[in-house]
């Protein structure tokens, strides 16, 4: 049993920042990067920046001091989450880093909302942020190399989301989550994560059903994290097949994020793709009351693959419930 | 599902790659940028009356410079998107992995940084080409004994 229940966890707020690329995508932001720079010398320098300026921004939506903040949980790709660390040490604000690389952001949902419904905390942060060029330096090729990409690779999303949690009431409930076990089914393709991360989706969901004593059609939607339209395509045959199970309510944010002419291959990716596209996209539609969030995490290492091992990924699940 | 039906599904959701195109694109590009090297190095042969292999080294100098030049302006990549392998094959590609690299790591310093990462991804060329020159050149030495 590695499932939550959670009585009083509410996400009172959000702020977000994209990137260029996402500005021009399928769905709308108001704050965005003209470039990859964000007047910053390095792409890893905007990445910080651009966490910096969402938890700012969500402090002062709030009215908040960061004394105020019992605990901010997150995570990002770049290598020892520098992100994340470089950004809070100006905060004084007590911080946990997850990584569970794209299933960063329902890791932190996790950890922050199991703290705050012991209710020893009051108020807490849940952050996360991915750079396309920072994480194309550190898994792939350097960033001005003209390697070409197979139809099956993804794209990983620029921009940074924080959400503040409590256990004031809102109009959004963290209901329930499923921690998620980590799944190898041996492929070792670098290009191909939705192959990676399709298996842990299943388990996750799965496990998540089984615990609550649920059906599938218990969810208005279930929204996975970035696999893409390979991954979602494998993830609907997978679960079809070994469990006769098949997705209706089903959306898969990657694929969400652009538009389809924007060449960014099999769909987005990177942990904030999930959480722009349920903040930006599904709870502004106000179609759906019950839904639960699949991050899917391919935790691949360059060192790893080199040395010829194959991808472990995991998925993280949360189970949202929009109170009218 | 065991690992092995999983990779049959896997391989079913993959979509192909356009192999054949991306080579006939590959070998139209690439051979029409033989003749605009064959073109620029007659050019200089007989503008600046140099023999040959001068005229060949400048000409490589050329195609050098424009690669990096044009993975510094951020366009080289662009153009690999059209262009496939014709322009990463040749020379042109080599001196693109270097500059590419090299702007990858210009922050970190030069030593630390652009020194010791510059050749990370045209390392294995220099390193098996040295080998492999050494190779054919005492096979050639043993057959002329």
């Amino acid at each position: 049993m590695s499932s939550l229940i959670f009585k009083n966890v509410y996400i009172n707020d959000t702020a977000s920042i994209v990137g260029p690329y996402e500005k021009k995508g399928e769905l709308s932001f108001r704050n965005s990067l003209n470039d990859f720079y964000y007047n910053e010398k390095t792409f890893e320098d905007a990445e910080i920046k651009m966490q910096r300026s969402v938890l700012e921004n969500l402090l002062f939506q709030n009215n908040l001091t960061p004394q105020e903040i019992d605990l901010v949980v997150g995570g990002d790709l770049m290598n020892q989450l520098s992100a994340t660390s470089y950004n809070l040490r100006d905060f004084r604000i007590p911080f946990l880093g997850v990584y569970s690389a794209c299933a960063s952001f329902p890791e932190s949902l996790i950890v922050a909302s199991n703290m705050l419904e012991t209710r020893f905390l009051k108020k807490a942060i849940a952050i996360t942020s991915s750079h396309n060029l920072t994480s194309e330096k550190q898994f792939r090729f350097p960033v001005e190399y003209g390697a070409l990409k197979p139809k099956r690779s993804t794209f990983t999303a620029t921009g940074s989301l924080a959400t503040l949690l409590s256990n004031q009431t809102s109009k959004i409930k963290v209901e329930s989550a499923t921690i998620g076990t980590v799944v190898d089914y041996g492929i070792k393709d670098t290009f191909n994560m939705g192959a990676v991360m399709a298996p842990a989706a299943a388990k996750t969901i799965l496990d998540h059903l089984r615990d609550l004593k649920r059906d599938i059609n218990y969810y208005d939607l279930i929204l996975t994290g970035d696999l893409g339209e390979v991954g979602t395509n494998i993830l609907k045959d997978f679960l079809w097949q070994n469990n006769r199970i098949k997705l209706k309510n089903y959306q898969d944010a990657g694929q969400e994020l652009y538009r389809s002419d924007q060449e960014t291959y099999s769909g987005a990716s990177g942990p904030v793709a999930l959480p722009l596209v349920l903040f930006h996209k599904i709870l502004k539609q106000k179609k759906y009351k019950k839904i639960l969030i699949v991050g899917t995490g391919s935790l691949h290492s360059p060192v790893m693959c080199n040395q010829k091992h194959t991808i472990p990924a995991i998925a993280h699940a949360v189970s949202l419930e929009v109170i009218s | 599902m065991d690992k092995e039906q999983y990779s049959k599904l896997v391989k079913k959701h993959t979509p192909k790659e356009d192999r054949f195109l991306n080579a006939v694109k590959a070998f139209v590009f690439g051979g029409l940028l033989g003749v605009l090297a064959e073109a620029i190095m007659e050019l200089i042969r007989n503008v600046f009356d140099l023999p040959i292999l001068d005229a060949t080294v400048w000409m490589m100098i050329i195609f050098i410079f424009s690669a990096c030049l044009l993975t510094a302006l951020g366009v080289f990549d662009k153009l690999t998107n059209f262009l496939k392998a014709a322009i990463i094959i040749p020379i042109t590609g080599f001196a693109h992995s270097v500059t590419s690299a090299a702007l990858d790591y210009k922050q970190d310093g030069l030593i630390q940084g652009i020194g010791s990462n510059c050749f990370k991804l045209a390392g294995s060329v220099l390193l098996y080409g040295i080998i492999g020159a050494f190779i054919l050149v005492l096979v050639g030495v043993l057959i002329n004994v």
